[in-house]
């Protein structure tokens, strides 16, 4: 209690609001101790056989969405464009990684069962693979996003759709173009070993989600956000907005492309049909469901979505039913998902139990009396007597 | 209504070339008249000058022959009935629109062929009619985002975090809270500007442009939803705003009493064409601004 008492009094001091506040390093520390706490958790659970076999695959697609749904939600939530191609991305982006390993395994010599060990090679090989993954697919991002972010709406969900399927054609068919074996074709390619696990799939998705947050979280980031909030705005403060919004979209498909090339590792086959218009709607249900421009939401409702499918197995025949209602409910009841565009902030909880659950607003304002007066002035209905004067204006002139 | 013969002004010397539709080049003339300018700033370059601009849609000609010259520190302002075409102006001093014909020069650049973007990078910044905030993000951010071309950091550097992000991020956070108590809004930074009451949403887009670094500001109706407390507030801050940023602001307001106390020059617009310009003074007394806002019946 007096102990308490006293470091309240001493860090309230430089600030003279009395709001006690954690320094960056601190937040970061903190998130940082959580993740690795979570890892490894995780990690004990598996190996001690806690979680089965199955339910570890389960796991790693949960991370595969959660990756794909929060880079989703960089073009939809945070750029406020609906693309409706993302699997498209993502079939870019695990072909691209699964063909790139399997070849440069010889090269390296590494073989499958060193990915199971994981052996220095191999994990360098995996690292060096998913990057590939994502670099080809924002490549990808990048030549579609150009023309299509021209277009708004509609039209760029429509455009975005035709590329998706350009993609998946090309996957289909580009082994008869090049004359030699490439992605498989229709029968999918095969033989992926088995790179991904618990532990690589967790780091991914850790640093995805981190980069994501940077990004948002800078100039560049604001500059996305405020293209959202309004366009016409954005230009006259000096935002290029085909520049921030190709750069959104070229963000998304890179990570998009590397959870690709994780899921090529998750599942071991690639098939072009399985990258068809129903994976991109399947990806955008989670971003709506969870809200737009929520990275928790996000994640939250990849979670779900990924674990329902799977827990509902027992009633198979109706678990698309019961999605469909799911969704309905959803957008009746909370049309902007389900956290809207709220965002969850560890150290924002930390600081509130620091400061014994009072809201920063209660220490912030350094307000003189007549900001006070000026807010009350303006928030009990200022714009009356100007207005008024203004009409009476309008309605006599010209006549 | 006025005619084509009442609404020519005095003040164009030369015919407008509104015949010719191509825009003629740039040519950096005097304008006619230079005593407009406050006498402070007779010396230098104007920061805005406008020649014969004008656009056409279709058929209907919205501008048509405006001519401006903007000292380095003048405050003027636009006035005139509704659909005169003031905020048209607005948009053609920003390329919002492309001039059918006439030229701008901001500091002595033409601006023609540039986007909205670059315009405002060469320092052009502007507040609309209609709000436009960015709804969503906080009062800081809003500013921030007008700061965005002062910044430099490189997009790795954010999202690595290296140390000159933070080294950034803190300088502007402080030239943004700086910046926000100009209007006494420090408090209120971290509050979402869709929540903002009216008046304050107006004073946060002035600071957001005004983060842009211009040396012209254009205010569209700024203190449209006002009560006179506040409008007397806001003529102080205007001032005070060119005072410490030494920037020119040309503003389109309705609000007599605002316009006449803070502007030094000001022209009347009626159907597209600047039919008087002058101070404040000789605007009141002029009877070409009486009969557009009252009517002929109002001139004896």
């Amino acid at each position: 209690m007096t102990a308490s008492k006293a470091t309240t009094a001493q860090a309230g001091t430089p600030a003279a609001s009395g709001y006690r506040s954690l320094s960056m390093p601190m937040r970061y520390l903190i998130n940082a101790i959580l993740v690795v706490v979570f890892l490894v958790v995780g990690e004990l659970m598996i190996d001690g056989g806690v979680v089965s076999r199955y339910q570890t695959g389960v796991i790693e697609q949960i991370g595969i969405y959660i990756i794909l749904a929060v880079s989703l939600n960089i073009a939809t939530g945070y750029l406020g464009q609906l693309p409706l191609g993302h699997a498209g991305f993502m079939s870019v982006g695990g072909y691209s990684c699964a063909i790139f390993i399997m070849r440069m395994m010889d090269v390296v010599g590494v073989t499958a069962r060193d990915f199971v060990t994981g052996s220095p090679a191999a994990v360098g090989l995996f690292v060096i693979g998913i990057i590939f993954g994502g670099v080809c697919a924002a490549i990808c991002g990048l030549i579609i996003g150009v023309p299509a972010l021209r277009l708004k709406g509609d039209y760029l969900a429509i455009i975005t759709l035709g590329f998706a399927e350009i993609i998946r054609v090309v996957m289909q068919n580009i082994d008869g173009v090049l004359g030699f074996t490439l992605t498989g074709g229709a029968k999918g390619l095969t033989g992926i070993p088995s790179y991904t696990n618990f532990l690589n799939t967790f780091i991914v998705v850790a640093i995805s989600l981190f980069l994501i947050h940077t990004m948002m979280k800078s100039r560049h980031g604001r500059a996305i956000l405020s293209i959202r909030d309004n366009e016409i705005a954005a230009e006259s403060c000096g935002v290029n907005t085909t520049y921030y919004k190709t750069l959104a979209f070229v963000a998304s498909a890179f990570f998009a492309g590397v959870a690709g090339g994780l899921y090529a590792g998750c599942i071991g086959v690639m098939a072009p049909a399985k990258f068809g218009f129903m994976k991109s709607i399947e990806i955008l249900v989670m971003v709506v469901l969870g809200g737009m421009g929520s990275m928790l939401g996000s994640v939250i409702s990849a979670t779900v979505l990924t674990i329902l499918p799977e827990a509902l197995r027992a009633v198979s025949d109706y678990r698309m039913v019961v999605y469909a209602v799911v969704l309905i409910l959803v957008m009746i009841f909370r049309p902007e998902g389900l956290l809207g565009d709220y965002d969850f902030s560890m150290s924002r909880v930390i600081e509130r139990i620091m400061n014994h659950g009072k809201r920063p607003e209660d220490f912030a304002p350094a307000t003189t009396p007549a900001v006070e007066a000026v807010a009350t002035a303006v928030a009990s209905g200022a714009p009356s007597a100007t207005t008024e004067k203004d009409t009476g204006k309008e309605a006599s002139t010209h006549e | 209504m006025s005619s084509d013969e009442t609404t020519k002004t005095e003040t164009t010397v030369e015919t407008a070339p509104s015949a010719s539709p191509k825009r003629h080049r740039p040519v950096l003339v005097q304008m006619e008249t230079p005593n407009l300018v406050p006498e402070r700033d007779l010396g230098k370059m104007p920061v805005l000058q406008a020649e014969h601009l004008g656009i056409d849609f279709g058929g209907l000609t919205a501008v048509d022959d405006f001519n401006i010259a903007m000292g380095r520190t003048e405050i003027s302002g636009l006035i005139g009935p509704n659909g005169a075409g003031k905020t048209t102006i607005f948009n053609l001093l920003t390329n919002v629109y492309k001039p059918t014909r006439g030229t701008i020069l901001l500091d002595g650049y033409d601006t023609a062929g540039k986007s909205v973007v670059e315009v405002n990078k060469m320092g052009i910044a502007r507040t609309f009619q209609n709000i436009r905030l960015f709804n969503k993000m906080t009062v800081e951010e809003n500013v921030l985002v007008g700061f965005g071309n002062s910044m430099s950091t490189h997009l790795l550097t954010d999202v690595f975090r290296l140390p000159k992000h933070w080294k950034q991020e803190a300088e502007f956070h402080d030239k943004a809270m700086d910046l926000l108590g100009i209007f006494n809004m420090q408090g209120l930074a971290q509050e979402r500007a869709g929540n903002l009451p009216y008046g304050a949403q107006r004073r946060l887009e002035i600071l957001r442009a005004l983060a842009t670094n211009p040396k012209v500001l254009l205010l569209d109706e700024p203190a449209a939803g006002m009560n006179p407390a506040e409008t007397e507030e806001l003529m102080e801050n205007i001032e005070k705003i060119r005072d410490d940023f030494q920037i020119a602001i040309l503003l389109i307001e309705h609000d007599m009493n605002f316009v006449m106390g803070i502007c030094e020059v000001i022209g009347v617009l009626d159907y597209g064409r600047i039919i008087a310009k002058g101070t404040p003074e000789e605007i009141q007394n002029d009877p070409k601004v009486i009969e557009a806002y009252l009517g002929k019946q109002g001139v004896k």
